[in-house]
């Protein structure tokens, strides 16, 4: 058994949680509040000694905004304390007078993203993926069947999704087929998820019987 | 109220006993079953062993202690490799309360494989929206991080010499447990064509067998067993070999559970219809 | 002031980073780059934003005793506690790193771990072979989770893995594919329903 007061204490929090099993209570109440404050504490200092730090305050210390060389560094600087700027503006949220203004950096993180989005998921989600099914039809290899099973599958899937047509006759039949192999790949991710939720709980329980308790080697 | 009946109806707190026990017992008694190993994670030791010495990995790790116990192992398996293969890697850590948890993880392999911070691997710090941290990134690492976790300048050490970005890289091996995955296929290896492989929790690796099948994901290392595949494949049995003789147990007990479900709500359901 | 101007914000940011992909040219280059680490700065004012918040939030709890306030206590001295030894020092402080191995870490790693239990208590109670969809999908995660592990290749003579396989590469391929084309189209969509101020929902209302 394990005599350092750290490994008591994961272990006591441990058991805590676990003791939800049974049904909720004070014990889990607290662990639970515990861990959403000490979390935030922990994103906090991460957030200022990763982020702001030596994204924002070592290059105004320094005067130099090493992203923009080519530029005049008066103005590197006035680029770097931009966002800045607009970040304050996010707190204007909590004045109801100016709660508006909050909106011009969501407004510009939004707009950034749809941008930066658009070209490059069209690409990877949809023009990959399309090229990945649009395979010759050969029947020579266990593989080429695969891929013409594929590419069914993949058309009778989207025939599914496709609700501006009533799903009746050969259409109707062609979503059945869609979303028999839809199961299938919702079952696979559920034969995952068990796989993923019992490991976690072995670690758990490898950390009482072993760190904890050192019943095993 | 009938047998059938009765094993539809079996209390929530029993099947909880049940399960602990099923992963109690196995681990006293310690069996061990043959791993086979899956081609898509075979593809990410191939990609990895035949990179030749001193090749340079980018390798993001994404999780916290929540999934700690499948992505751990995995992390462990293939610093493992890199490090006896001279490969160096490029640690990111981007998933902010897991950033603590990785930087320890890398010591500890490192420490254990004698390979040197900056000389065989360096970690890169944390920054809010990976998206754009992994598009600067193919610009030039040093846009977003000037400096590494530790606060040293990136050209003062020595590994990062003539490492510029992804092209002077040979693989993106991302350790994943968020939607960050999405983010290096769509934001990285589409802009900027790198190779990409996974490592992944279980319950990720399903959905992205359709980029395995597209060719833009090369491999993909899916939860504990996994990481197990990845442990045999270099010879070296840590958590995730020990921890699958347990998953393989708990498995069975859930099966059983599901079909004593059935064959309840069936036997129950007939003997319905026949009383009407 | 209110509305209008957001608006032409985002289809500006939207625009110029749009255009920037196809045009490489050194001038959209630095766009691209100096709105990369913009981003970056403004997301750990929104974080702490987020973080201020939780604290307001727990905060008037304690000040009007609101049910369960006690809890709220011990999340605000969580949060000042790690903040404080998180800043005082290196960040190799070995306070913070005992706080975040031994409290913040067991928590979060088994708090996951109970969705063990609950699966399980699930799958025995809910997943019934009623319909033809409901058995497909039952047989298609018993063949997962038999031939992902080491024992159903032991009790099925292989078999299991070898299905378990075939699935996952080809059935499984074709439903998510179908599923991320729509995903990719649903999103390029909304992203230029955004970009040309049709969605708004992003704004809040007045």
């Amino acid at each position: 058994m394990s005599f350092d007061p750290g490994v008591w204490l994961a272990a006591i929090l441990t058991l805590c949680i676990f003791s939800f099993l049974y049904k909720d209570n004070p014990f889990y109440k607290f662990a639970e509040h515990l861990s959403v404050g000490v979390s935030a504490g922990y994103y906090l200092v991460v957030l200022i000694r990763q982020t702001l730090i030596p994204a924002f305050v070592n290059p105004l210390m320094a005067g130099y905004w090493h992203v923009v060389p080519e530029l005049p560094r008066s103005f590197g600087i006035f680029l770097l304390i931009f966002p800045v700027f607009m970040g304050i503006l996010l707190f204007a949220r909590f004045s109801r007078k100016w709660a508006y203004v909050a909106r011009y950096p969501i407004a510009m993180i939004w707009g950034i993203g749809s941008g930066v989005v658009i070209p490059l998921v069209l690409q990877n989600h949809v023009i990959r993926q399309l090229q990945a099914t649009m395979v010759p039809i050969t029947v020579q290899s266990w593989a080429d069947i695969g891929n013409l099973f594929i590419a069914v599958g993949v058309l009778t899937g989207l025939v599914y999704f496709f609700f501006s047509k009533e799903h009746k006759g050969l259409f109707g039949g062609t979503a059945k087929v869609g979303i028999w192999i839809l199961m299938i790949g919702f079952g696979s991710t559920f034969g995952f998820t068990v796989m993923a939720r019992v490991s976690l709980l072995i670690g758990r329980i490898i950390f009482l019987m072993k760190d904890w308790l050192g019943i095993i080697g | 109220m009938t047998f059938f009946e009765k094993i539809t109806l079996i209390d929530r707190r029993i099947v909880f006993i049940v399960i602990a026990l099923a992963v109690i017992i196995p681990l006293l008694l310690r069996v061990d079953l043959p791993i086979k190993v899956t081609p898509e994670v075979k593809k990410v030791y191939d990609i990895i062993d035949e990179l030749p010495p001193g090749s340079v990995i980018v390798m993001p790790c994404e999780y916290a202690p929540d999934t700690m116990a499948e992505l751990e192992p995995m992390l462990f398996a293939v610093l493992r490799h890199c490090f006896r293969k001279d490969i160096k890697v490029i640690g990111c850590l981007f998933f902010p309360t897991g950033v603590k948890l990785i930087e320890q993880e890398f010591k500890q392999i490192a420490e254990e494989q004698g390979a040197v911070y900056g000389e065989d691997y360096v970690l890169l710090g944390y920054r809010p929206y990976p998206a754009v941290v992994i598009m600067s990134m193919g610009q030039d690492f040093r846009q977003s991080f000037p400096e590494d976790y530790y606060g040293t300048s990136l050209d003062a050490l020595p590994m990062m010499k003539g490492v510029k970005n992804y092209d002077d890289t040979e693989l993106v091996l991302t350790i994943n447990a968020t939607s960050g995955v999405d983010f290096w296929l769509i934001y990285g290896r589409e802009r900027y064509g790198f190779r990409y492989a996974l490592g992944v929790t279980a319950v990720m690796a399903a959905d992205y067998y359709s980029y395995l099948n597209s060719g833009q994901v090369e491999g993909i290392i899916g939860g504990l067993k996994g990481a197990a595949e990845y442990e045999s494949l270099i010879d070296y049995g840590d958590l995730a070999t020990m921890g699958m003789s347990i998953q393989s147990f708990v498995h069975i007990v859930i099966v059983l559970f599901i079909i004593i479900g059935n064959v309840g709500y069936f036997a129950s359901r007939g003997k319905q219809r026949g009383r009407r | 002031m209110k509305r209008q101007l957001p608006i032409a914000i985002t289809f500006i940011c939207a625009f110029i980073l749009t255009v920037q992909y196809f045009v490489p040219h050194r001038s959209f280059e630095m766009m691209y780059e100096v709105s990369n680490v913009w981003l970056q700065i403004i997301g750990f004012f929104a974080t702490l934003l987020g973080i201020l918040s939780l604290v307001l939030n727990h905060w008037e709890k304690v000040k009007y005793k609101q049910e369960n306030w006690i809890y709220s206590i011990v999340a605000l001295a969580g949060l000042a506690g790690m903040t404080l030894v998180g800043l005082i020092g290196s960040q190799d402080n070995p306070v913070f790193e005992w706080l975040y191995n031994f409290i913040l870490s067991p928590i979060q790693a088994t708090m996951f771990s109970l969705l063990a239990f609950f699966i399980a208590s699930a799958a025995y109670r809910a997943f019934r072979a009623r319909t033809t969809i409901a058995t497909i999908l039952l047989l298609a995660a018993i063949v997962v989770m038999l031939g992902r592990v080491p024992i159903g290749a032991y009790i099925s003579g292989g078999l299991f893995p070898w299905l378990a396989d075939i699935l996952l590469n080809y059935p499984n391929v074709a439903a998510k594919r179908a599923i991320i084309m729509g995903v990719g189209l649903g999103a390029a969509a909304t992203s230029l329903k955004v970009m040309l101020g049709i969605e708004r929902s992003y704004m809040g209302s007045d």
